[in-house]
């Protein structure tokens, strides 16, 4: 692998920047409605987020494991 | 409705049963993946050789404690969505996490670091700085081992046993079998301890519902009943955080707690006592498993509204509504679960504490030709002093001053980030520029939540006109990091000289790259 295709590569590590953006205003998700199976919205869309940054992370680590062989 | 806290003599029973079986683990574990107990690599750190599963236990146990799972619910209770930025909170520490702590565990694997401040002292060649952050890490775990064995006394107390003599006992055992096994014990008694949270968090969330009429009912019940409780600092609770201050105290509390977890030195014993980086990756994938049950475990709060019971104080939330609702049997398993939650965040934190005293106090100022042997015996003995002292101060003083504290350790811990974790990119900033910084920092935020005599850890900032409401510790922070900045390019100007850095860029990753790529900005 040559240093572009790496640096390449590090620019998936700008998706770990998601959770924060989706989670640091709660202007957009402090309301109640659409409920879902009797949450709110304010608490399902939080819940969401746990498993969503985990996935996302997920898709980093596997992203960028060949650089790090 | 009240709950009675009578003694239960089934539940009591399997308490204890699961307590010893817990305490006989805990010796044994001297001997699980048997190493050298009389070096500190060995007994404090577990021989730096924990792979993937183990440490998704160990950091799981360490990071979500027993106080936690009392704490998180009854702030719930009490105050309503504000206590739910412990999700974002646990959310936004991974991807963190997984950026950063690889580079640490990696710089520490190459150089033999035990302690943050160790880096610090390496990185910046400064006996100052490394002082300044190990005492920040001992002034902020203290409180936090303090509050520990609130959880464990909340959990008798529901049970029906009061006064300090079990406490005192229950604090006895897990002195003794720390100080044989080290790490070790903890590592080994995670694994039961996440399995019976895990049980009873399930049964807890999936049983209680279907009696008290669905999540539906739950929400509802909490959203008509939240406007009419009163919250320490005289507001009303709320379902959701309506005000533009209430948001942003509920983003920078999320946002400063995430970034001040890894900071403290139960956590960092934690992750370099894995194998390496690539379980540390792996761990911030797995670990919000334990940030989804934390989500759950606050929803217990509303729970406890839902099913009209009246705790005596929001601590005793979950633990009425254990006992209201599971036989006798399985609220026995369920105060088993937290309490043995608490021994194994204590551990850690007892054996973080007498790392960093042993390394960054004893060796550095008072003994620099200690053995290895030495350096272990004395963390041995520190582990059991750290104890010593966590239990004078909760029978003798007021939980308020433990819950102050920890509030404060937060603030605190969050004062060392720009030394540890800007430290880990460059040696940009100069060590005294570090060292005000820090110093300003702690004097800011100290003040800042004594002026609101510890009833909260949200300031509200008024400069000049400009309103913002935010955590404290980001305050406290930002003013830090300015300073240190500002600082750094006066001490360029006046040509004050730095000093060595013992690390060299190659040391932060695993890459084999990275040695012809330096990181940009690293100014040498």
């Amino acid at each position: 692998m040559n240093g572009s295709n790496n640096g390449r590569r590090r620019i998936w590590y700008l998706l770990l920047l998601a959770p924060f953006v989706g989670l640091l205003f709660p202007g957009w998700y402090a309301r109640s409605d659409p409920e879902l199976f009797g949450f709110p919205f304010f608490y399902w869309y939080q819940f969401a987020w746990v498993i969503v940054a985990a996935a996302i992370t997920l898709v980093v680590y596997l992203l960028t494991r060949s650089e790090r062989q | 409705m009240k709950v009675a806290h009578n003694t239960d003599a089934v539940a009591l029973t399997i308490f204890i049963v699961l307590f010893v079986g817990v305490a006989v683990l805990g010796f044994i574990a001297a001997r699980w993946r048997r190493g050298d107990l009389s070096l500190l690599d060995e007994w404090g750190l577990g021989g730096r050789r924990f792979g993937s599963v183990v440490t998704w236990f160990l950091l799981g146990g360490d990071l979500y404690t027993a106080y936690t799972f009392i704490a998180v619910p009854a702030l719930v209770f009490g105050t309503g969505a504000a206590g739910f930025f412990a999700l974002p909170y646990t959310i936004m520490m991974y991807p963190f996490v997984f950026v950063v702590m690889p580079r640490l565990s990696s710089v520490a694997h190459r150089h033999g670091y035990v302690t943050p401040a160790d880096f610090v002292r390496g990185r910046y060649g400064s006996r100052g700085l490394s002082t300044a952050v190990a005492f920040t890490g001992l002034l902020a775990t203290m409180p936090y081992i303090a509050l520990q064995l609130v959880g464990i006394q909340v959990v008798l107390g529901a049970m029906g046993v009061n006064g300090d003599w079990p406490l005192i006992i229950a604090f006895a055992v897990l002195a003794a079998y720390t100080y044989q096994s080290g790490l070790r014990a903890p590592a080994l008694i995670a694994l039961v301890k996440d399995a019976l949270i895990y049980i009873t968090v399930l049964v807890a969330v999936i049983y209680i519902p279907s009696k008290v009429g669905g999540f539906g009912h739950i929400f509802d019940s909490a959203k008509s009943a939240l406007p009419h409780k009163t919250t320490p600092t005289g507001k009303p609770a709320a379902f959701l955080p309506g005000t533009t201050a209430a948001q942003q105290a509920y983003a920078t509390l999320a946002l400063g707690s995430a970034l001040a977890l890894f900071l403290y030195p139960h956590s960092i014993t934690g992750v370099l006592s894995s194998k390496g980086s690539d379980v540390i990756r792996r761990n911030s994938v797995v670990l919000p498993a334990y940030t989804f049950l934390l989500g759950l475990i606050a929803l217990l709060g509303y729970m406890t509204i839902a099913a009209g019971i009246t705790p005596k104080n929001p601590n005793y939330a979950v633990p009425d509504l254990f006992i209201h609702f599971f036989p006798s049997w399985f609220t026995g398993v369920a105060f088993s679960a937290i309490a043995i939650g608490a021994l194994v965040p204590a551990a850690i934190m007892s054996i973080a504490a007498a790392n960093l005293f042993t390394r960054n106090i004893y060796k550095e100022f008072l003994r620099p030709q200690a053995s290895g042997s030495e350096e272990a015996q004395m963390a041995k003995i520190v582990s059991l002093l750290v104890k010593v002292g966590a239990l004078l101060f909760v029978i003798f003083l007021p939980t308020k001053y433990a819950i102050d504290l920890q509030l404060l350790g937060g603030v605190w811990i969050l004062q060392t980030l720009p030394a540890i974790i800007i430290g880990l990119y460059t040696r940009w900033f100069h060590r005294w520029a570090l060292m005000i910084g820090w110093a300003v920092g702690m004097g800011w935020g100290t003040w800042m939540a004594a002026d609101q005599s510890f009833k909260t850890s949200v300031y509200n900032l008024d400069l000049f006109g400009w309103k913002f409401s935010a955590y404290e510790g980001v305050f406290a922070l930002v003013a830090n990091l300015i300073l240190a900045a500002a600082l750094t390019l006066v001490f360029a100007l006046v040509g004050a000289r730095d000093r060595a850095d013992e690390t060299r860029d190659e040391d932060y990753s695993e890459f084999r790259r990275e040695v012809a790529r330096p990181t940009p900005g690293v100014a040498h």
